[in-house]
């Protein structure tokens, strides 16, 4: 963490794929404890975001620190400090809850006792403790997405980044979904999240919204309805969108 | 585990059976210690039907060893002292034929193909004079009594390996690619190497143990020995395997789904294994085009060192090239990949 209280400094980040200019010139910043939702159409250029801010992926250009550190050169002092969760479900399907805890708890180099406590008081939570010893791909995928949630935050992260974590959920799940991303932030987790679902993006503290590559607005929910006269988030997103077409 | 064993079984019966393969430019070398007319009317005869070609003269018992072991020849021609003149006295002169039978087809032709031309020039000869007979002896040496089991062990052996090593690891590596789940583990503070070295070691272990099985398999049920060194030979194995591993991280960094992992290890592994190394094609029967690709083929040269180990009992003086073209191969897969897999991340 930053002395600032700053998880993510983003100053003027350009990420080029040949010709094609996926992020141009995006700054923003995102402070500890703040649910972020970071929208935008498909092809946007969200995903290309994350995977730099992840260190996945190399930026082109820009000053760009995360957790305090980095992404050019200290990539891998972040990785410890981030969780994430992909766009893709990405548990191990062929083993079981318990078991998928413990691997991942281990990849962050937890110790078998934490994991244990950990995904008990996480299951005993969500009211799935009977699920422990099943395996994953028998679970319906609103309980997977809670269970790759958990996980993404086993190892208490600073920041964790879910990439359109409810995609293809159910509206009671989301709810309860959210739920779950409130009480993390709450616990002092930092949320980078992405949607498509613009009543979601009502949840989040701030939001910014991403045109072709560029972030158009970012403000909080509020502001920006009052700023684009619109009854709700989607109307904001509608009036962005057309806005550049 | 019934794919793994069962397949490459089938697949070696149904080619080793439904193929028969032809002899042409096989070497031979010849002992001919008293060179007369006749002798070399016979050679030119020999070499002139376009199935041989001469290699070497040669003078001793060792030299013939020291030729087989080299892969310098697949037969010898040795002629009888004073060969005319046993002749002409009506004292019935013979030639042995040794073959190199760690191939028993090409052997048993090589030697019908000569004792053909042998008897022909005979007939020839009678015709002309009333001569007397020559008698052609031939002698199987490595594997005497030409035994497809000889053959299809090596080739087994190269063929697990290459199915369990390389298609199992592009494979896992691709459903992880697949699933998502690579993603979050390249997220996570661990190295890429960690991840490729987690996925790769099980397989070398598994491949290992397969190995290890078909050598056992085949000295207890087939009774192929091993003549050379059993740690030489698995040794060697063990380079195969990395090789075989190393082109299978290679291939799951191109492919990113399973299906495609699966066609290009095919295509890359499973055809040329069979068709291009000489496990059941003559490699010299080959167009020439296809003879330079074997020379790429890295089962080509693991067959070629494992034949040697266990049927000839050469030590690693007579394959160091070999090896070292394995170790080359496997070098260049490696370097490949780590690269590919770096662009793949910036």
């Amino acid at each position: 963490m930053s002395s600032n209280g700053l998880v993510i400094e983003a100053e003027n980040m350009v990420k080029r794929f040949g010709r094609f200019i996926a992020n141009d010139n995006l700054t923003f910043s995102v402070s500890k404890g703040e649910i972020f939702g970071f929208l935008g159409a498909n092809g946007a250029g969200k995903t290309t975001a994350i995977r730099i801010l992840c260190g996945l992926s190399r930026p082109t250009s820009g000053k760009i620190r995360v957790a305090g550190y980095d992404v050019y050169t200290e990539t891998e002092k972040i990785k410890r400090r981030i969780g994430y969760m992909s766009q893709r479900f990405s548990l191990y399907e062929d083993l079981t809850v318990i078991e998928n805890f413990r691997f991942f708890g281990g990849i962050y180099g937890l110790k078998r006792p934490v994991i244990m406590e950990r995904s008990h008081e996480m299951l005993t939570r969500l009211g799935i403790i009977h699920f422990e010893n099943t395996v994953i791909s028998e679970l319906p995928l609103g309980i997977r997405q809670k269970l790759a949630f958990s996980v993404s935050i086993l190892h208490t992260p600073e920041l964790v980044f879910l990439d359109e974590p409810t995609g293809g959920v159910d509206p009671i799940t989301r709810r309860q979904f959210w739920e779950m991303i409130h009480e993390a932030a709450a616990s002092g987790i930092t949320v980078f999240v992405t949607t498509h679902y613009m009543d979601e993006a009502e949840y989040c503290n701030r939001v910014s919204i991403m045109v072709d590559g560029k972030i158009e607005a970012l403000d909080t929910p509020e502001r920006l309805k009052t700023k684009y006269q619109a009854q709700n988030m989607n109307e904001v997103f509608l009036k962005l969108a057309r806005k550049t077409n | 585990m019934v794919i793994l064993f069962g397949m490459p079984l089938v697949q070696v019966l149904l080619f080793g059976f439904a193929i028969t393969n032809e002899i042409r430019d096989a070497k031979v070398s010849i002992v001919d210690p008293t060179p007369d007319v006749v002798t070399h009317a016979i050679r030119n005869k020999l070499f002139a039907s376009g199935f041989f070609i001469e290699s070497e003269i040669l003078n001793s018992q060792e030299e013939i060893s020291e030729n087989f072991r080299k892969g310098e020849s697949k037969m010898v021609v040795i002629f009888e002292n004073d060969f005319s003149g046993k002749m002409e006295r009506g004292e019935h002169p013979t030639i042995q034929l040794i073959a190199d039978a760690s191939d028993p087809n090409t052997a048993s032709m090589l030697v019908n193909y000569s004792n053909g031309i042998i008897s022909e020039f005979n007939r020839g000869q009678q015709a002309s004079s009333g001569f007397t007979l020559i008698i052609a002896e031939p002698r199987m040496i490595y594997n005497p009594a030409l035994k497809g089991v000889y053959m299809f062990v090596p080739g087994i052996i190269t063929i697990l390996l290459m199915l369990v090593s390389a298609m199992m690891t592009s494979i896992s590596i691709a459903r992880e690619k697949e699933l998502g789940t690579m993603e979050v583990l390249l997220v996570s503070p661990l190295k890429p190497f960690n991840i490729i070295a987690g996925k790769v070691i099980p397989y070398v272990l598994l491949s290992f143990i397969n190995a290890i099985s078909i050598l056992l398999l085949s000295y207890y049920v087939f009774g192929v020995p091993v003549k050379g060194s059993i740690i030489l030979l698995l040794a060697e194995s063990i380079l195969f395997i990395i090789l075989a591993l190393s082109l299978g991280i290679f291939i799951s960094t191109i492919a990113n789904n399973q299906q495609t992992a699966m066609m290009l290890s095919m295509f890359a592994m499973m055809l040329p294994t069979i068709l291009l190394s000489g496990f059941i094609f003559p490699i010299e029967n080959m167009p020439e085009v296809l003879q330079w690709l074997s020379l790429a083929m890295p089962p080509r040269w693991f067959i070629q060192i494992i034949k040697s180990i266990m049927l000839k009992g050469s030590g690693i003086n007579y394959f160091w090239k070999e090896t070292l073209i394995l170790a080359f191969i496997a070098m260049v897969f490696i370097v490949a990949s780590i690269r590919k897999f770096k662009i793949r991340l910036a």
